[in-house]
């Protein structure tokens, strides 16, 4: 892995509501294949964050690059270099598997021939053949989580944005679902993601804490362990996130 | 005495099965838990035992009445949060607060007592619209507004869902001193680590109950030898035990990964001696207690595997 490559650079980036200040001077480096964990509390700033790198909202202040492109000026091109997946939005639960494949294709702008080729690659790795036409409501919801992930890089983006991409699933699936992400790394593709489970925090190969709009803690998950004398992730985020409450 | 008493309950959506020939019992002042995944059916069953929802069969018995005939008994008994806190958005905090409790011919002043400990956390902002808190605050609004009528029976349906691990284990601090005070409580989960916060759990997955028990008898149940490895190099270890021809099970686990083994005679010895034949040299493994999470993958895969 070329660890220099970075693919995602940010610099003193802030956004300002009013007077309230929902991030605040945040700087860090994301580099290619890393599967990179942004956690914070409810209200932190991550989802703002994580809308400026997304080229869906103009940061007030400060300097990031999303695959190379800037985020004040080429937001329309950081939309088509980037995978986008949240478990909020992802998937149209009246069209049928094969529809959603193939409206998604289209929004990316694949030729015919290459949503044809693509459909029947997913509908293959994913085990999903029988399934084809069934309707994505008539799902359970990991086989959801998986096609939706699968249709979030349909386009081969470099980067994947992963907003709690396995709430409320079984925890087998949601390990399922990690493996996906470890293979995609393994591809070369930089993962981005957001969760509540600190055991899936572990899985990363870097994370940001972030408490207050700041990123109070950035490292590999070994190393924040060792700096904050904890034995897990979960107890360095409660550590960092409480200190920060009861001042 | 037994709050809730369930024999054989079922429900149907068409032709999917909802909850299937479900039966348990909750004691009073118990913390009672259910551990399972969307779609489980947990929702369901908490809308039956509300009295929400008529069940196709079975019976569901509350303080010792039915839940369809007796149900507007129950609703004055039974304090219910249902997940997506059911609040009035354009409503304040305390506007939503007083609404709950006028529904019930109370008021917020009669029961405060109940209510101060969470709801003096929000109180200083009163007169915000519930739409503008955030989740953290929801949460305790909603748990207040369940409250505000004295019930004997809370039903908390996912509470901390999509909550941050901070504010989760203030939750759960909550309801240990709601506990002391008396009110059997029935909570609904996703994550594993809150099981063992409860009296007893059931562990639910595709409308059935896999096991019913203390957390510690779900742990003793489990009978496998589990080893934890530790290596640098996890998802090529994980690849390398997936193909493995005496694997039972491997699975990523926060910093390490869980494994068991076909062999009754297996040691860490010999699964050493393997990854090193493959190549993996920065390895190191123990055999290890299983966890609540250990016991209830290997139910659902025991589940799915007979299928």
């Amino acid at each position: 892995m070329d660890n220099n490559h970075k693919v995602i650079e940010v610099t003193d980036l802030t956004k300002k509501f009013g007077n309230f200040t929902a991030v605040s001077q945040i700087t860090f480096d994301v580099n290619e294949g890393e599967i990179f964990g942004f956690l914070g509390a409810n209200g932190a700033g991550k989802t703002t964050a994580m809308k400026m790198l997304t080229g869906l909202l103009s940061p007030t202040s400060g300097k990031a690059k999303v695959a190379g492109f800037d985020v004040y000026k080429q937001s329309e091109q950081i939309k088509k270099h980037i995978g986008y997946m949240s478990q909020k939005f992802s998937l149209y639960e009246d069209l049928t598997i094969v529809e959603n494949i193939s409206f998604y294709a289209g929004i990316y702008g694949l030729t015919d021939e290459q949503i044809s080729e693509k459909t029947n690659f997913l509908l293959k790795k994913l085990d999903l053949e029988k399934s084809r036409n069934e309707l994505i409501k008539s799902l359970p919801l990991g086989w959801k989580q998986k096609l939706a992930f699968s249709v979030a890089i349909i386009h081969d983006p470099g980067i994947v944005f992963l907003d709690e991409p396995t709430g409320g699933v079984d925890p087998i699936t949601r390990r399922q679902f990690w493996n996906l992400i470890y293979e995609a790394s393994e591809n070369k593709k930089t993962i981005f993601v957001t969760t509540h489970y600190m055991d899936e925090a572990e899985y990363c190969d870097r994370i940001s804490i972030m408490v207050d709009g700041k990123i109070e803690a950035l490292d590999s998950p070994v190393n924040l362990k060792e700096k904050y004398y904890c034995k897990s992730i979960n107890e360095v985020f409660i550590h960092l996130a409480r200190k920060n409450k009861n001042q | 005495m037994k709050v809730v008493e369930v024999r054989g309950l079922t429900k149907k959506y068409g032709k999917k099965t909802a909850i299937s020939n479900l039966s348990f019992e909750v004691n009073e002042g118990e913390l009672f838990g259910f551990i399972g995944p969307d779609g489980a059916g947990k929702t369901t069953l908490f809308r039956i035992l509300t009295t929400l929802l008529l069940p196709n069969s079975g019976s569901a018995k509350i303080l010792g009445k039915d839940v369809v005939k007796d149900y507007k008994y129950l609703r004055n008994h039974i304090g219910y949060m249902p997940g997506r806190f059911s609040l009035y958005m354009d409503l304040t905090v305390e506007e939503n607060l007083r609404f709950f409790a006028s529904i019930f011919n109370t008021t917020i002043e009669e029961n405060y007592q109940l209510v101060k400990d969470i709801y003096s956390q929000i109180e200083p902002f009163k007169k915000r619209r519930a739409g503008q808190l955030s989740g953290g605050m929801k949460q305790k609004l909603a748990l207040s507004c369940a409250l505000i009528h004295k019930p004997r029976l809370l039903v908390l349906d996912e509470p901390t869902t999509g909550v941050d691990a901070v504010s989760r284990k203030e939750f759960w601090e909550m309801l240990k001193r709601l506990k002391e005070q008396g009110i059997t409580i029935i909570v609904s989960t996703p994550y594993m680590d809150e099981a063992v916060l409860c009296d007893r759990i059931a562990f639910i997955q595709n409308g059935s109950i896999l096991d019913i028990n203390t957390p510690a008898g779900i742990i003793s149940g489990y009978k496998k030898k589990l080893f934890s490895i530790e290596t640098m190099r996890k998802y090529n270890v994980i690849k390398i035990l997936e193909t493995y021809e005496y694997k039972d099970s491997v699975f990523p686990f926060g910093d390490s990964i869980h494994y068991t083994d076909k062999r009754e005679s297996i040691n860490s010895e010999i699964l050493i001696d393997y990854l090193h034949s493959t190549g993996i040299n920065d390895c190191s493994v123990s055999e290890i207690e299983s966890g609540i999470e250990d016991v209830f993958m290997s139910l659902i895969k025991e589940g799915t595997d007979g299928q």
